[in-house]
Order: structure tokens, then C-alpha cells, then sequence
């Protein structure tokens, strides 16, 4: 706690609410890994060593960067030219201080504030390894195959574009993508031959 | 108070030259105790800066003029004795360009990128052990933290490359993200591999796991001596040529095709920057080749132990360096469709047999008959060149290759 806690966290705020109010999308972006550094950066505060680690690499190393190609690849990462604030704001905001209120309230009547808290723990990776293998094996093994079975689904995804979508398209989009397709194995043709 | 100052400066050099434990046990109760975590933090700090700022400088020298030699060229011979100045004349030059920011360009971003560049690029010297005692952060996560801050410098590419405004920058910087996101995997699968064997995350203790020595103290303990070791090492090389974007991977500042991809419209010392942050890449990740396959600190043989233990780390450093160089110096250029199909096709499927490979050899330490180590080694080179053979033929297909002559080289 302290002045590192206070600026971590005033960090992250203003990098969240920018995340959500800039008007480029890319800026949103970068805005919402700066957020993810300050989280990361809570998470190591709080002696929390692989949960820390592990948000920056899955986090800035592969969620901002898939936002980024995401935002790059569907439109040109212009900016908007209508406000982003849109008229129903007002609405949202009365909703959102409305739940914020209702849920302040449950948490302040219920029983939780009144436990005492455990002792710090300090969990090292080793123990969260050992963790992870013995008494949470099947879980993990639950998430990895579907992960795996993610990966497969994505590459046949891919695959299934290259050949069946060819055909349905329309004639001329149709020949600028058989030509494209076939372009590179012309090519190969040509370097084999001696 | 000065007579003590200089007493302990020179204590910690001495302790630090002779590979001794707390170096700075004399110099820190010098000052006042709410100040000895700063200086203490500085006096860690300041070394790992110096000391690779300068292998950089010498390093640019020493790829100029190897480059040279290997293109039939004399290399930078001008400045001081074999030119070995120039990086000093090229740095003062890179500081009195002028700053050239692109009109269009994003400034804030721009700006930016070539710091939060060069930031991780520096935080991964933390975890690395440089010698016996001489360790700036031994955290139980190492290795982790070390990948986790790698994985944060694709953005500042993507950064640097979309705040230009120039395409060419967008497309090498889109490029050197698809090459540094495909090549990251194989780089940790190879070294989870090690991890595995080594039980640890930690840099510290994988070097610990690899001291020893065999066969009367002629042949050492490192990890590259072992089947499933020297295919991870490999594998660890080639991913980290493509992931410090050097030759032959150095698609993404392909000079005939994007002039130089993400750094074209930085000048002066923005540009050192990156280059900086390029070369201290390269260093950070042969430190971790060095950490993880080539026994760290330790000595090649138990006889050289008495050299200090520091020296023998940026010896193998140095070496990995210059077998960098030497590459760039003999191999062409990739294709981008070639350099993605080698890492998901070949170097993927090749680091995940490595696993395997590397928990064979672990249950198979339980053999004690004579021989038991030629048959474990055997055992591991033949279920990983067997597949790489296989590999290798499907996925090369129908081309024909043959031997190329080249005309002026002969």
C-alpha cells in the first residue's frame, strides 16, 4: 500500500477510462495494455509472482496484440468522426450508479466485512505447480483439451476457406482469388524447373 | 566517511573481480539506512548497463568487420587502431542528427515506441546469473518474467510501425509481429523442456542443476550434451535469430522490399535506439541460451575452474554472438511464407517432440547397466533424427533440390 499502490492504481483508472473515450481505436488499444501493465503491476504488489508474469505475457504479449491486428485488419484504425459519447449515456450512467449503489449497499450488509482475514499467503510457482498437478490435474487436463480442440477447430476453420469458399463466390471476385491462390505454385513451378 | 567511501568501493570491486559473495556488504552501511536500497539498486544496476552498452559498441564493431571479411571488404578501418573506434564516432553522429518526426505521423506515439522498446529489452538482464555471486534478481519465476517481458516488445514494434504513417513501416511492423508471435512458441516450448529436467523456473537454480563433471572432469554436466539438450538448443538458436529479427529472419527490414520496415521513418538517436534494443535483444536471449543449455557460469572443464566464473558466461555469450554474425555472413534471406511455414510446420512439431525426448531421458536415469548412458543418448538421438528425417522429407514434397553452383564464388 502507499504511494506505489496509489499510482499503479490511478495508472490503471485513467488508462482504463481512456481505453473506453479515445476517439481512434488504436489509441484505445495501446490505452487498454497500459490498463493490463497496471493490473499486472497490482498483481506483483500483492506478491503474487506468476499470476503477475502471466498477464503480461497472455495479456500485452497476445490479447493487446490480437486487438490490435483485430482493429487493423476489419477497418483502417481512422477515427471516428460522430462523438463516441452517444445520447443514451445518461441512461447508462444512471444504470450504472444505480447497480454500483445497490451492490455498495449488499456488500457493506452482508457478513463478509465482518471476517477476519488469513494470513498473507505466499504461494511460490513451485507450489502452484505441484497444485496444478496432483490435486487439480483433471481440470487442467479438462482445459487443455479444450484448448486443444480450440487450436484444431481454428486451423480447420482456415482450411475450409482456402477450398469450399472458392466456387461460391462470384465470378469476378471468384477469378482474382483462384489467381491468387494459385499464383505462388505457378511460381514454384518456374523455380523447379532447371 | 570518504576514507570508508573509497574503502568499500574498492572492497566491492575486488569482491566482484575475484568472484566473491556480498559485494557490497562494506560499501552500503557507508550511507544512511534510508538510503541503502537506492544505492544498493544502482550499484546493481549501473554495471549491467555499462558493461552491455560497451559489448554493444564492440559488438557493431565486430559484425562490421566480420561482415567485411566474409564479403571480401576491409570493414571500418578509419577511427582508432583497426577501426576499433568507429562506434564511438557512430554514436556521437547518431546524436547530432537531426530528430525527423513524419508530419503525419502519431508524435506521442511515436515518440514513445523506441522507449517502451528499449525498457523490456533491459529488464530481461535482471534474472540472467552472470557468475557465481553475481545474480541482480534471483526470483523463483525467472524464466517466466523473462518471456513475459520479451512478449511486451511486439507492441512497441507495432507501435513504431503504425505511428510512422508509411506503409512500409505497417507492413514490416505487421510482419516482424506474425514472425516474433509464430517463433515465441518453439523458443518456450524448447526451453519448457529444460525447465522439465530441471525441476525449476528459476535461472539460479537450472545453472546449479547443471554443475559436474563427467569422465574425470573432462566432459561437463550442461544440459547441450544431452540428445533431447542439443535439439532444444537448436531449436532455442534458430527461434531466437527469428526473434531478435537478425538474418536470415530479418524479413521485416528486408532493405529490397520495405527499405528498412518499422525503422524507416525514425532518424538520429531514436534509430540508435532501436538498434540498441536490437542487439540488447540478441544479448538477453544468448544469455538465456547460455543459462538454460550451456551450463552458465560454469567452466568447460573442472581444471579451468580457477578462471572466474563471470568470464567463462560472456566467453559463451560472445561466441553465441558471433556464430550470429557468422549467419547473417552465409545465409540468405527467407520468404515470409517459408519463414512461417518452418515454425509452425518443422520447428513446432519438432520442439513438442523434444518434450517427449526430454521425459524419456528423465525416466530412463533409473537404468544402471554398463553403457546405460551411450544407450539413454542413442535412444534420444534416434527418436529425434528419425522424425526430422520424416519431417524434413514430407514437408520439402515433390521440389526438387539440387546443388547449387554459384559462378563468382567459385
Amino acid at each position: 500500500m502507499g504511494i506505489a499502490f496509489a499510482i499503479i492504481a490511478a495508472l490503471t483508472l485513467v488508462s482504463g477510462i481512456a481505453a473506453m473515450s479515445l476517439r481512434n481505436l488504436v489509441h484505445c488499444a495501446l490505452c487498454l495494455a497500459v490498463t493490463f501493465a497496471g493490473l499486472a503491476a497490482l498483481y506483483l504488489q500483492l506478491g503474487a509472482q506468476f499470476v503477475g508474469f502471466a498477464q503480461i505475457l497472455v495479456y500485452i504479449g497476445a490479447v493487446a496484440i490480437l486487438v490490435v491486428f483485430a482493429i487493423l485488419l476489419t477497418r483502417s484504425g481512422e477515427p471516428v468522426p460522430h462523438p463516441v459519447v452517444s445520447r443514451s449515456a445518461i441512461v447508462g450512467v444512471a444504470i450504472a450508479v444505480v447497480v454500483f449503489s445497490v451492490l455498495t449497499k449488499l456488500i457493506l450488509s452482508s457478513a463478509i466485512i465482518h471476517r477476519t482475514l488469513p494470513d498473507k499467503p505466499s504461494p511460490t510457482v513451485k507450489q502452484i505447480g505441484t497444485q496444478l498437478m496432483t490435486y487439480y490435474v483433471l481440470p487442467l487436463e479438462v482445459i487443455g483439451l479444450l484448448l486443444t480442440a480450440a487450436t484444431i477447430g481454428a486451423v480447420i476453420i482456415a482450411m475450409q476457406e482456402k477450398k469450399k469458399a472458392l466456387p461460391s463466390l462470384p465470378v469476378e471476385q471468384g477469378k482474382v482469388h483462384a489467381e491468387l491462390h494459385h499464383a505462388p505454385k505457378a511460381a514454384d513451378d518456374l523455380i523447379s524447373q532447371p | 566517511m570518504i576514507g570508508d567511501f573509497i574503502k568499500g568501493l574498492f572492497l566491492m570491486l575486488w569482491r566482484v573481480v575475484s568472484d566473491q559473495p556480498d559485494a557490497k556488504a562494506d560499501l552500503l552501511p557507508v550511507f544512511a539506512p534510508p538510503l541503502q536500497p537506492v544505492i544498493s539498486a544502482v550499484l546493481t544496476v549501473s554495471p549491467i548497463l555499462i558493461v552491455f552498452a560497451s559489448l554493444f559498441a564492440l559488438t557493431t564493431w565486430i559484425e562490421r568487420k566480420g561482415l567485411g571479411r566474409i564479403q571480401n571488404r576491409l570493414g571500418p578501418n578509419r577511427v582508432g587502431p583497426c577501426g576499433l573506434f568507429q562506434p564511438v564516432a557512430d554514436g556521437l553522429k547518431m546524436l547530432t542528427k537531426e530528430d525527423i518526426v513524419p508530419r503525419s505521423a502519431d508524435k506521442l506515439i511515436h515518440f514513445l515506441a523506441p522507449i517502451v522498446l528499449a525498457v523490456p529489452t533491459m529488464l530481461a538482464f535482471a534474472v540472467l546469473p552472470y557468475g557465481r555471486n553475481l545474480v541482480p534478481i534471483d526470483i523463483d519465476a525467472g524464466i517466466l518474467f523473462f518471456f513475459a517481458v520479451g512478449a511486451s516488445t511486439e507492441l512497441a514494434i507495432f507501435m513504431a510501425g503504425w505511428s510512422s504513417r508509411n506503409k512500409y513501416s505497417l507492413l514490416g511492423a505487421m510482419r516482424a509481429i506474425a514472425q516474433m508471435i509464430s517463433y515465441e512458441i518453439p523458443l518456450i516450448i524448447s526451453s519448457v523442456a529444460v525447465i522439465m529436467i530441471a525441476g525449476s523456473l528459476s535461472p539460479v537454480q537450472i545453472v546449479e542443476q547443471q554443475s559436474g563433471y563427467l569422465f574425470g572432469g573432462l566432459v561437463p554436466h550442461w544440459f547441450v550434451l544431452t540428445p533431447w539438450g542439443l535439439a532444444g538448443f537448436v531449436i532455442f538458436l534458430i527461434a531466437s535469430l527469428a526473434e531478435s529479427n537478425r538474418s536470415p529472419f530479418d524479413i521485416p527490414e528486408a532493405e529490397s522490399e520495405l527499405i528498412a520496415g518499422h525503422l524507416t521513418e525514425y532518424s538520429g538517436f531514436k534509430y540508435a535506439l532501436f538498434f540498441m534494443a536490437e542487439y540488447f535483444g540478441m544479448f538477453a536471449v544468448s544469455g538465456l541460451a547460455v543459462t538454460l543449455f550451456l551450463g552458465g557460469w560454469h567452466a568447460p572443464f573442472e581444471f579451468l575452474d580457477f578462471v572466474p566464473s563471470y568470464i567463462w558466461f560472456f566467453s559463451k555469450l560472445m561466441a553465441l554472438v558471433v556464430l550470429f554474425i557468422w549467419i547473417r555472413g552465409t545465409v540468405p534471406r527467407l520468404r515470409v511464407d517459408q519463414l512461417l511455414n518452418f515454425a509452425w510446420k518443422f520447428m513446432l512439431p519438432m520442439s513438442l517432440l523434444n518434450l517427449v525426448v526430454a521425459a524419456v531421458w528423465h525416466f530412463t536415469a533409473v537404468w544402471n547397466f554398463p553403457g546405460a548412458i551411450l544407450g539413454r543418448w542413442l535412444l534420444g538421438a534416434v527418436m529425434i533424427a528419425v522424425p526430422y528425417v520424416v519431417l524434413g522429407r514430407a514437408l520439402t514434397g515433390s521440389k526438387k533440390v539440387t546443388l547449387r553452383t554459384y559462378r563468382f564464388a567459385n
